[in-house]
Formats: C-alpha cells, structure tokens, sequence
C-alpha cells in the first residue's frame, strides 16, 4: 500500500502532493528532494529510505514522481502504478511536463482520487476513469512550424498530409467530450529499440531487438480492430511459414485484451482498444537479425608521440537501402583523458563535431544520413603526455540514431481494418521507427 | 503572487470566495475553489479558508465537490470543530441519487483524520457496504478499515469482520481485493486475513475477473495459504500457469513467489519454475522504463543465488547500455561476474574492460573490482587486463588495480609473483588512501618478491608527515617491520626514521601507540618479532566462504517480490531493526542471554573448569555412531541432580554448546520421559557419552556418563562441568 504520493520537479516544486493515509508528514518531500540532489544526476536509485520509510520512485524526464509506504511492498507493484499513472496524465492531458501539471493540477488530483484509495490501488483502465473525470484538460498550444507545412499552398493537398502529424502524439484523448468534430483516429507505432555490439575485428558480437506495438485510439471506445501482421511471422524455434523472408522473433507476448483466435491462422490481432494509449504486443529477438546492421564504422588512429597528437579517422556507412535515411544520427568517441583540443575535418557542412569536457568525448552529429552513402571524418586530438596506453581510452564508439519507416525484424502491419459502424472512416495511421538503445562499435 | 505572504493570499481568496457575484456564477466559484487547492499543494497553509470552503461544497456541480472534499480532507485533523459542520452536507450526499456522489462522499468522509468522526461515520460505512452501485461498495469496504484505525485500539467489530468475509463473494472483483486489504487491516493483530481452503478456492476461480493490480495482490494473499496435500499443490500450480507468462511484472514476480514457496518440497519443480520465469524475467531485465530493469535485475541476483548459472547463455542481455543510469550498470556487473564459465569469459572480461575506462570515477572502480572478483577463478587472464590497465597511469584506476591485487594475493596466493612484477611504479599514480593501504601492504607481506620494495617504501617513509591518514601511517608502520624482517640491510635505517618519527612527533595516539608497540616488540629480539608478525601470507580458504556455495531457494524465496532483493538481507534486516520492532528483537536476545549468563563468575568457572578437561571445540559424531557406541559402552558413572521444572532444548543446547559438549539428540519440551543425549571429546582423543533423563513425577534429573578409555580423574573433572551446567540452567530458570 502507498502512504504518500508526490511529483516533484528536478528543481524541487512540490507540483502534486496526495497524502492517501494521513501516517507521514508532508516533509518527506524535501527530505526526499535533498536525497535526489546530493546524488549526481540519473544516479539516484529506485528505492530508497528515510528512517523506515521507503521512498519508490521514477524519473520521467524532469519530474521524479514518488511513492511512500513503511510496508515490505512489491516493488514492481508500485513502480507499475507510477508508469500508468504517467500515461493517464499523457493520455489526458497531452504530455506530461512542469507545466501541464501546473495547468491540470485539479485534473491529476481528481485521477489520484480515483486511482487510489487509502493507498490501495482501485483502478487503472482509462474505460472505467473516463466515466469519473470531470475535469477538462487545459492544453497550452504551442505555436508549431511543422503544422504549418502541413496545410499546404492554398489549401492543397500536399504529400505531405500523408505523414502523421506529430502534433497527435501530445493531444489529450478524452477531450471528445467537449469538443465534437474532434476527428476520430488511430495510430499504430511498430517501435523497435536496437541494442548492437560490433567487436574491434568488426564481428557481430551482440544484436538484441526490442520490440513492441502501441497504439494511440481516438476511437470511440468498443470499436474493435483487426490488425494483420507478416503471414510468414514466426515465434521461437517454430518452422518457417512460406517462401518469403520469415519474421521471426524469440518471445513475444501480448496484452491480456488482445484476442488470439486468429493469430494462429492468420496471424491477425483482435484487439477492442480503449482510448488512450495501449501496448498491443511486445517481442523480442536477439542475434541473428534478418537485416544488415545500418551502420558500420571503420576507424583508422594514427599516433604521433612526438607532437602528442592523436589522428583519428573513421568512416561511416550506412547500409539502410537507398530510399531510407537515418535522422539525428550522433557519433560519441571517448578521447583519452586530458586531451586539450580537436580539430576536424567534416565531409558536409551540416555536420557538427565537438569535444566534450565532461563526459571526455567527441560528439559528432549528422542530421541526415542517407542510405547506401558513406561519410568520413578526421579528428585531430591533442593529448599532452601521449602514451602507448592512451590509445586503450580511445573508444568504444557510441552512436544514437533513429531509423523512421524501417524495423530491424521486418515486422509489417499488413493491413488495420476498423469495425466502425458510423460513416466517417477513422482515420488510420501506422508508423515504424527504429531506435538505437546502444550501439556501440569497439576500436 | 507567490512572493506576497501567505495571509494576504488567504485574505484575498477569502473575500472572492464570500463575494455573492462570485457565488452565484459556477465557473468563477470553481476557479477560485481552483486557486485554494493550487496554494495548498505548493505548500501554502490555506487552513484559514475552511468555513468558506464548506459553504462551496454544497454544490451541484461535481468538479467544485471533488475540490473542496479534496480540500476538507487535507485539513480535516486542523480543523475537527469546523469540519464536523461539513459532516451534516457529506451525510446528506451519501444518499444521493447519483452513485457516484455517494461513493465520493463516503470515501472523502471515512478519510476525514480527526478523533470523534467514526460515530458519524459508522452508519453510512455500515449501508454503504449494502448499496447496490459497486463504486460505493469499494468505498464502504476500505471505509471498514479506515475506521478501525481511527478508533484506535478499540476492539474489533465482530459483525463488520464476518460481513467482509461475505463480501469476499461480491460480484465486484474490486470489491472483493478491497474486501481482503480491510481485514488484512482490521485484523492486523491477529495476523491479518485467514485465507482457509475455501476462501483460498474461491480467490482463485476469480483470478481471471481481476485487473492485474488485483491479480498481483490476491497471489500475495495466496501465499498464506496451507495447502494440505500434493495434489492441492499441484492443482493450485496448474490452474495459476498462464499468469508465469504474464506481460504485467507484478503478476509474474507474485507468481513466481507464490509457485516457489508452495513447491517448497518439490526442489526439482522449484527448478522447472525458474526455468521458465526465465523469458518473463530477461524480458523486464531489458525493459525500456529503466527503474522496472532495475527492480527485475535485483531479482535476477536472488535467482543466481540458488543456481548460479542460471541466465549464462543469455549473458549478453547483461552488457551495460551507454544511456542507462550508473545504478543499473552496477547491478549488471555483479550479475556478470556471476555468470562467468569458460565458454563466455573471454567476451565477460572484454565487456568489462571497456567499463573500466569509462569516465564516471565510480564505474570504472567497480568494474575493475569485478574483474578482480573474476580473477579468484581465472587468474591468468585477469591479470594480463590488471596490468594494462595500470599502463593507463590514471589515480583512480591505478588505486582500484592495487585494492584488486590486494585481496587476490592473500586469496590467490600463486599469483602472487604475477602481481609483485605489476607493483614497481605504481606509486605514482596513487593518491587515495585506500589505495596506498593495499599497496604498502603488498610491499610489505611480498616485498621480499619486489626489487625495489625497500625504495618505494622509502619514499613513503619520507613523506610521511604529509601523510593526512593515519591508516595509511600505521599500515606503512607494519609493512616497514614486515618488511625490515625480510630484507633487514636495506630496511633498517628507514625503519629507524619511521619509527622515530612516529614515536616522538607524531599527534595522532593511535599511530603512536602503534609505532611504540613495534619498537617494544623489536627489543624482545628478531625471533620474538618474527613470531608475532609473519602470520599466514594467504588464506585461500577464505574464498570458499565469500564465493558463495549454492543456497537453498528458501533462503530468498519469501523475500521475493518485497523489497528485501534491492537492499540485500542484511541491509534491510539493520533498516528494519531501526524501527521500533527491534526493541522486541533486542530484549528478546537479551532475555535468551540472560538466560545463561546470568551469573558471569560460574560462566567462568565452567570454561576453566572444561580447560582442564580440554574438551575439543568441534568435535563430529553422527547419531548412529554415536548409538553405536552407547550400545558397546558401560556406563561409567551415574548422578542425579536437583531439576524440577520444564527443560527447554534451546538453552539446554545453547549452555551445553557453550563448555563443548554437543548435543546428539533431544526430547521436545514436556515429554515425559524426558532424554537427551550428548557427547564431547578432548584434546587426547577420550570420549564422554551422555544421557539426561527426567521422570515425571521424580524432582531430579538422572545423569549417565560413558567414556570410551577409562580415566578416573577425566571422568570425575567432566561430570563436574555437567553437574555445573545443569545446576546454572536450574537457578536462572527458576
């Protein structure tokens, strides 16, 4: 059971505060604030105590929302809660940040009250809660280029209004109730996180894909979908299905709501989403990846003793067909310690690379990478007292980078039919996108 | 706003909210009801406004009521006089058509904490828990538990109990979990909710009604559960498989405890269980929310402590990610190295090599430590990675390399030529403490090994009024004699200065004691230091007790899915002894104490007493032998002492244990008659047998000693020591 329940931001505003059985003093939140803080950043563990009372947190980008309890609870039980508890308030007001907490306050306390009662959680389904909020959202509109590109010249259709807006993903999804011409929509995310180890001798030493399926509804809510996935879509060691490229993942699990009957057959979901955002299916595979890794590195360090110069050169390819392209794509070299300065040698302008004092690395950034193509760049490092052994603090190469419209595993949605009775057909979206979790490539 | 003082703002908001204007226009009412509540959750004390905020409340308008109830429990316990005003709207909201008015009321009613509400509260509670609308049921239901903590130590309502047992049946899942957290609540001094075969039947037909919070909570519940036979076991096992493989963690990890402790006696379905929780948990192992990997890790630890193997072919889901916070890297690493067997070290050890220059201070340190743990099992590679890392010449990693070889020398001793190879220059790249403790320490057990030990200790020697530590001041003092024994010619003159200069200008007593003790020691004459000082160089055994032999999976499975797995059980055990409760533990150990030690001077008495005898302090005998012999033996002598009360086996054992005599076998406590049987053994190889009995009836205790070699005067020393024991244990207990 949960005593307290607080949000606090990183600068230590107490933003929400619930206290569910009345045992603790509100103190606990400053105490809990100086414990984060003396910590440095990102290292402040799950859990921890404060003379016999537990404190159980997250972190969401700049908010830490945290439990209390004195019980021996489960931990997954409460760090659960806390995760829905941050999609309720994306999912009712839009995004979860200082400042729609700020404008929504009243709204959260109202989800808290239903969500909790004497620190027991009551429920969680966005189907039972939309019947008790009452509370509208208030949503600060931001003035956003990319809507404006949306629309076109005159009016006109352009390619453009093909891509998803992205506007979509921070819009509240209950806000129908007020606003009726509200279009009805759905979005499916096919979202894979990438996780690679490259060896120094440039061997595969580990692939993992993580991998899920989630979807946004705009529907009204009992609308039921069928989502068809890759016929030749595998699990486990099963056999192949069919000619094409198989599919295949090692594990793979579904949401309790999703209905199966198809699946074996056709591979196809059944899923009636509630409004809100829903984790339809989530796998994994690791290893053998039926596609090429996008990128491989080919490093060359050049060691001048007598300048302490270091050289660095490495070229980068991308393997990703030619009609797709990796975005933001971040190269971080770590660079011996002491190194006073860089000079580089970039192939295109709109490239940038700097060196990093704290976290001792070169950062080179490339907003756009096409497919098929290579970059190269030369770093000139400058390192007082060179020694053989500085070269064993060169590396290993970090990259970050996102893949839209591709997945690792080759996962397609086939087909989204929505069961909609009403005339206008919800609109349907479904995107791909590939995230590196870690890709790290030794030298 | 925020920088005017907090009486303005509450004056302020008071004249808005008293405003008729405002009043009678709903939407102006509710933002400035809005603006009270925005002042209270930042910590403003808005206490002042109760009186008006009541008045708000008796609205139509559900958003404002949500408010200001939220507003009235908060302040409730400031306010009891204002906020029995407020009870009369609350009642009358409890019998609103609306459930959901009703529902709100009474929960925001039942959370009011302030002495006196529960006579208010108890009928609304008592028709709530009737009402057809399951929303006002679930309130009425945790209200039962609100109230009885209210009350206080109050005695429990009978009736209440017994209608919340019923309502375990409510259609409701809801109801029902919120029905099990009640009594677990009411009934806390009773050892909470009794789950009986039916209850425990029933909970788990509707298991599948639950949402997974339910699910997760009612497989805690289940845990308490006794089940009678195995094939109740087996059918519990069966019907709560799908939830193994569940995509939610709290259900899996409740599962997972749940299946452990009920196969308790079944260790090769235990085996099965945790084969297959295997996918699930990798699986929150890699999850994205960085705080669920971090939990399911500490699980996995548990895991690794009964199977040490357990995840080794799926090692690679344990490499640390370049973005995930340093907690997890730390838990990844240990887990590492648990995994190490001789298919994957090579990559293991590659793996962590790339840590160890990582720039965080404190990961590249633990990586370098885990490496060392590595090296207990495969030396040889290790080292070679131990010592290219000291090329780097950086502090921190130069001072965590010399800590690793440290512990490895005195656990490893046949890397030890290795390690003295690697020590010459080191010096220079070490600043902390901890590092130059290992490294002095190092020069001066394996300095004969070293060259230029003498040289380096030398340097140390010379800047040792620098010196801020005085642990590194007395480990060098130690070192330097150590060191002087081995290699006297070279050492003298240093050891002369050091000692010098600890002895007549050092300020810190402790370091000068340390010093005075070895200068004294150094006059009894070389072969007297030499005796006192040259201990053991290494202790390889020791390895065995730290590297962990497989524990039982009862050792961790009831703390499974608590808190326990993060902090460790020895942690949580000193965290949960700072609480109250430990008071209990305390006095009950000292009470058990007293027991035997009440009398400090027989205490004494006894062990001089078991000298003579010299009995061995571990001595070994099974039951059977032990049998074998009472059987073949005579008795050699017969007493009786003076025993009239209940023997308790604990301390008898304890006492026993305590002059070296062990204990065979025992009677439990009450039975009549009562037997036990002991035996010891002493330094010449003579055994004693024992027999205690007690009649009922008779006000004695009958003593029956067997020796195996006869020896008068043995027997009658050690019948002594029995005599004293049981007469010890017969005064304290009386």
């Amino acid at each position: 059971m949960i005593s307290q329940l607080f949000i606090v931001s990183a600068r230590g505003d107490h933003l929400i505060y619930k206290d569910l059985r009345g045992e603790e003093s509100k103190d606990v939140v400053d105490i809990f604030y100086q414990k984060v803080r003396s910590l440095p950043r990102d290292q402040a563990p799950v859990v921890m105590h404060h003379q016999g009372l537990q404190f159980i947190h997250i972190r969401q980008d700049t908010l830490y929302l945290v439990a209390t309890t004195r019980c021996n609870v489960s931990p997954f039980t409460v760090v659960q809660f806390l995760v829905r508890l941050v999609s309720l308030i994306k999912d009712h007001c839009g995004t979860l940040n200082e400042k729609t907490l700020q404008l929504n306050f009243a709204l959260v306390y109202e989800l808290l009250d239903e969500m909790l009662d004497y620190g027991y959680i009551q429920t969680t389904s966005s189907d039972i809660l939309k019947n008790f909020i009452q509370t509208v959202p208030e949503t600060s509109k931001q003035f956003n280029l990319f809507e404006l590109s949306n629309i076109g010249l005159f009016g006109a259709d352009t390619q453009q209004s093909k891509v998803a807006p992205s506007i979509a993903a921070s819009r509240p999804v209950f806000a129908m109730r007020t606003e009726e011409g509200l279009k009805t929509e759905i979005f499916v995310d096919v979202i894979e996180r990438l996780t690679v180890v490259i060896g120094a001798n440039g061997s595969l030493m580990r692939a993992d894909v993580q991998g899920e399926v989630r979807m946004k509804c705009f529907l009204p809510s009992s609308t039921e979908i069928r989502m068809g996935l890759n016929e030749e879509f595998s699990i486990g060691k099963a056999d192949i299905r069919g000619y094409a490229a198989a599919v295949k993942v090692d594990e793979c699990s579904f949401h309790q709501s999703v209905n199966l009957d198809e699946f074996e057959s056709d591979r196809i979901l059944r899923v009636v989403p509630p409004q809100g955002e829903l984790t339809v299916m989530q796998y994994s595979l690791s290893d053998d990846l039926p596609v090429s890794l996008p990128f491989r590195l080919f490093p060359t360090v050049d060691k001048d003793t007598d300048s302490n110069r270091l050289m660095v050169y490495l070229k980068l390819r991308c393997d990703l067909s030619p009609k797709s392209q990796a975005l933001n794509v971040t190269v971080h070299l770590p660079v011996p310690k002491g190194t006073t300065s860089l000079s580089q040698e970039l192939s295109s302008p709109d490239q940038r690379a700097e060196l990093d004092s704290v976290t001792r690395s070169v950062h080179w950034t490339i907003p756009r990478f096409h497919g098929g193509s290579q970059l190269s760049a030369l770093f000139k490092l400058e390192v007082p007292g060179l020694s053989a052994s500085s070269l064993l603090e060169l590396g290993p190469v970090c990259m970050q980078f996102e893949l839209p419209m591709s997945t690792c595993s080759g996962l397609q949605v086939r087909f989204l039919r929505v069961s909609s009775t009403h005339p206008p057909l919800p609109h349907r979206w479904v995107r791909y996108v590939t995230h590196s979790d870690s890709y790290v490539i030794r030298l | 706003m925020p920088y005017s003082g907090s009486e303005e703002i509450v004056k302020e908001l008071r004249r808005s909210l008293c405003n008729p204007n405002v009043q009678a226009d709903r939407l102006r009412c509710r933002n400035v009801v809005l603006r009270v509540i925005r002042y209270m959750s930042q910590g403003l004390d808005v206490s002042g406004l109760f009186m008006e905020m009541v008045k708000a409340g008796a609205t139509l308008d559900i958003v404002q009521k949500k408010l200001v109830y939220l507003y009235m429990c908060t302040y409730a316990a400031l306010k009891p006089n204002l906020a029995l005003l407020a009870i009369n709207t609350l009642r009358k909201d409890c019998t609103d058509p609306n459930p959901m008015v009703r529902g709100l009321a009474l929960r925001s009613m039942c959370s009011f904490r302030m002495p006196g509400i529960s006579e208010y509260i108890q009928q609304p509670v008592l028709n709530g828990l009737r009402d057809k609308a399951s929303y006002v049921r679930r309130a009425a239901v945790l209200g039962c538990a609100k109230m009885q903590t209210l009350q206080g130590d109050t005695e429990i309502d009978g009736a209440v109990v017994n209608e919340l047992y019923a309502m375990l049946r409510d259609p409701d899942p809801i109801v029902m979990v919120n029905c099990l957290r009640a009594l677990e609540e009411i009934l806390k001094h009773e050892g909470g909710v009794v789950i009986n075969k039916p209850i425990a039947h029933h909970l788990l037909n509707r298991m599948k009604d639950l949402d997974h919070w339910g699910q997760s909570e009612v497989l805690a519940y289940l845990v308490r559960y006794k089940t009678r036979t195995e094939d109740e076991v087996f059918t519990i096992l069966n019907v709560l498989d799908g939830f193994l493989k569940s995509s939610q963690p709290n259900v899996v990890m409740a599962t997972t405890k749940l299946f452990l402790l009920l196969s308790e006696d079944f260790p090769h379905v235990q085996i099965d269980i945790l084969e297959r929780v295997k996918g699930p948990l990798l699986a929150i192992c890699t999850s994205e929310c960085h705080e669920l990997c971090f939990l399911g890790l500490c699980h996995a630890r548990e895991i690794l402590r009964s199977s040490p193997g357990h995840f080794s072919g799926h090692y690679k889901k344990f490499f640390c990610m370049y973005s995930e916070p340093n907690y997890i890297k730390y838990q990844k690493m240990e887990i590492l190295r648990e995994l190490v067997n001789d298919e994957n070290v090579q990559q293991i050890l590659e793996e962590l090599q790339t840590y160890c220059t990582d720039v965080s201070v404190e990961l590249a340190q633990m990586a370098i430590l885990n490496i060392g743990r590595i090296a207990r099992t495969y030396s040889e590679r290790c080292l070679v990675i131990l010592k290219g890392l000291l090329g780097l010449k950086q502090e921190h990693i130069t001072s965590a390399v010399i800590q690793t070889f440290h512990d490895l020398v005195w656990l490893c001793p046949q890397c030890t030529a290795n390690v003295c190879q690697a020590l010459p220059g080191c010096e220079e790249n070490i600043q902390d403490s901890e590092g130059k403790q290992a490294l002095i320490w190092l020069l001066g057990m394996h300095g004969e090994q070293v060259p230029n030990a003498p040289y380096i200790l030398e340097e140390f020697v010379d800047s040792v009024k620098m010196e801020t530590s005085a642990a590194v001041k007395m480990e060098l003092i130690t070192a330097m004699v150590r060191l002087f024994l081995s290699r006297p010619a070279e050492c003298q003159d240093v050891l002369g200065r050091l000692l010098y200069y600890v002895i007549e200008e050092e300020l810190d007593m402790a370091v000068r004691d340390r010093g005075l003790l070895y200068y004294r020691l150094l006059q009894q004459g070389i072969e007297e230091v030499k005796r006192v000082v040259c201990g053991p160089k290494s202790d390889p055994s020791l390895d065995v007790i730290s590297g962990q032999a497989n524990e039982a999976v009862s050792a961790w499975s009831k703390g499974f899915n608590t808190l326990i797995p993060i902090y460790g059980r020895e942690q949580w055990d000193r965290l949960t002894a700072q609480k109250g409760d430990s008071l209990e533990i305390l006095q009950g150990s000292a009470v058990k104490a007293n027991e035997i030690d009440t009398k400090p001077e027989q205490r004494e008495e006894m062990s001089r007493d078991s000298g003579s005898v010299s009995l061995l302090t571990s001595a070994h005998l099974s039951p059977e032998q032990f049998e074998e012999r009472w059987t073949l033996l005579e008795a050699a002598k017969v007493v009786t002492v003076d025993w009239h009360k209940d023997s308790c086996p604990d301390a008898i054992q304890t006492a026993f244990q305590f002059v070296h005599i062990q204990l065979v076998a025992i009677s439990r406590a009450g039975v009549q008659p009562w037997k036990a049987y002991l035996f010891a053994k002493n330094e010449t190889g003579s055994l004693f047998l024992i027999e205690l009995l007690t009649v009922k009836g008779k006000r004695d205790m009958q003593i029956t000693v067997k020796q195996a070699n006869s020896n008068e005067q043995l027997l009658n020393n050690f019948i002594a020591i029995v005599k004293s024991v049981i007469q010890t244990l017969g005064e304290t207990k009386g």
